[in-house]
């Protein structure tokens, strides 16, 4: 109970809501890190594996690229971006794209795979053309499995941007390694409790959004519930950080 | 890396091979400790992950609830967790261990689920008319039908647990992680080089042998892919 008081009165302290130091701050750092490197990975990848579905080779690359990217531990990959590019938030940014790129790459491809090859006929028959298929055929089926690549690199960029509070660089993460270097273990799980908080906002919303992407013909019926286990070949790519 | 720093600076290669040879024991010591923290979270992880996954398979009530609560746990950021927990259990093993069973279970649960729900129920139906029980049925034809699904959630939990296991290098664990760690905190990259790429080879060498693990087990699967 003393402990948890501790907490709440971290949490009431006003200096602890102001300056470059402060909560508000931190977060926006946290968020803005986080949602560059979204964009600019996903701007690099998602091209990248639409064009492999599309054209229908070098999926074992595309499938496969998760599976190394997986095998490669976050904290090992921002380490040596620092090496590489010294401190601060250059080697973050780098780290966090280069950890978004794989399940974008993976999810876009399968998400093109997904589509029945009797419709992409149709389509072709119906007179449209290479790039009304890709546009109105094939990309809306594929978005949900898009969005599901998406969402799977955010929530894996949000938890690793807390890493790099590691290599000197803010965001939320800041409160943990400060609480533990201090031995200011309120502040260490207040951080804690903030970095979980916003995972599960971004979750929860990107979730939303992977719904809300799903044309109204796909979303799945209460009767027809297609289940795939991870690990196969239509895996989505789960990654944790 | 070109040495643009201070006069007379010695630049840091990637690789000192004199370092590995002479630290030859405290690597080997990370690496056992890697793979025993790996092995602890995932069998722990899969004595919790049965019982779970049958009750969630089973039953729709408990379904939603354990999936969200194993969901959740899966979406907390690993530092976040494990620095959460310090406060109770401390700079010990068992903090390392609560953290990373907890990211196994949606992997094993959403598997053995997804696993069971792919018995045909023909199948199913054939067992019973056969007098099969449901213990019977249960151990000798749900659970062996779910076996591969089953052990690519394993495999998939082995290689992340790797992964993760080098962050709780930061609460005194980690195994190859501390290599990693001692590199950032020295600035010598020898240590940070050697753990990354042990921690990666290990990943490799545990997802090969679980796929190969697999293939002896389901001997099926194999003639089904071919046919």
């Amino acid at each position: 109970m003393n402990f948890a008081n501790q907490v709440l009165q971290w949490f009431l302290n006003g200096a602890h809501w102001q300056g470059d130091g402060g909560i508000p701050h931190r977060t926006f750092e946290h968020l803005a890190m986080s949602g560059a490197s979204v964009l600019t990975a996903a701007v690099i990848a998602l091209p990248v594996g639409i064009a492999i579905g599309h054209i229908g080779r070098g999926g074992i690359l595309a499938i496969n690229i998760s599976n190394i990217g997986r095998a490669i531990p976050s904290f090992a990959v921002l380490v040596i971006a620092v090496e590489l590019f010294g401190i601060g938030a250059l080697p973050a940014f780098i780290a966090l794209v280069a950890l978004a790129i794989p399940p974008m790459v993976t999810n876009s491809y399968i998400g093109m795979r997904e589509v029945d090859a009797d419709v992409r006929e149709a389509a072709r028959g119906m007179g449209m053309r290479e790039r009304a298929v890709l546009l109105r055929v094939e990309l809306p089926i594929a978005l949900p499995f898009i969005m599901a690549g998406i969402r799977t690199s955010a929530v894996n960029v949000v938890a690793t941007a807390t890493l790099a509070a590691l290599v000197a660089w803010g965001g939320l993460g800041r409160f943990i390694v400060d609480g533990f270097g201090l031995q200011d273990y309120p502040m260490m799980f207040a951080g804690a409790i903030m970095v979980a908080i916003l995972s599960l906002i971004v979750e929860f919303s990107l979730a939303g959004a992977q719904r809300l992407a799903t044309p109204a013909g796909l979303r799945p019926s209460k009767t027809v519930q297609k289940e795939e286990p991870l690990g196969t070949t239509r895996d989505t790519a789960m990654v944790a950080a | 890396m070109l040495a643009t720093g201070v006069v007379g600076a010695v630049e840091d290669p990637w690789i000192r091979w004199s370092w590995i040879s002479g630290h030859a024991d405290i690597i080997t010591a990370a690496l056992v400790q890697h793979i025993q923290l790996t092995l602890i979270a995932v069998v722990v992880g899969l004595v919790i992950a049965v019982p779970l996954g049958l009750v969630a398979w089973r039953s729709r009530v408990f379904r939603g609830p354990i999936f969200s609560l194993t969901g959740i746990l899966y979406t907390i950021p690993s530092l976040a967790l494990f620095s959460a927990l310090v406060p109770f259990t401390g700079f010990t093993i068992l903090t390392s261990e609560i953290g990373l069973v907890s990211y196994t279970l949606l992997i094993l649960i959403r598997n053995i689920v997804v696993g069971l729900n792919s018995v045909p129920d023909d199948v199913r139906e054939a067992a019973r008319g056969m007098g099969y029980r449901p213990l019977a049925e249960l151990v000798r034809i749900d659970l062996p039908l779910a076996t591969q699904a089953i052990l690519a959630g394993v495999r998939i939990a082995t290689v992340t647990t790797i992964g993760l296991v080098t962050v709780t290098a930061l609460i005194g664990e980690g195994g190859l992680g501390s290599l990693i760690y001692d590199g950032l905190l020295r600035d010598f990259k020898t240590p940070l080089v050697v753990g990354t790429v042990l921690s990666v080879a290990l990943a490799v060498v545990a997802d090969l042998s679980l796929a190969g693990a697999e293939r002896v087990i389901t001997p099926w699967s194999r003639a089904r892919a071919t046919t």
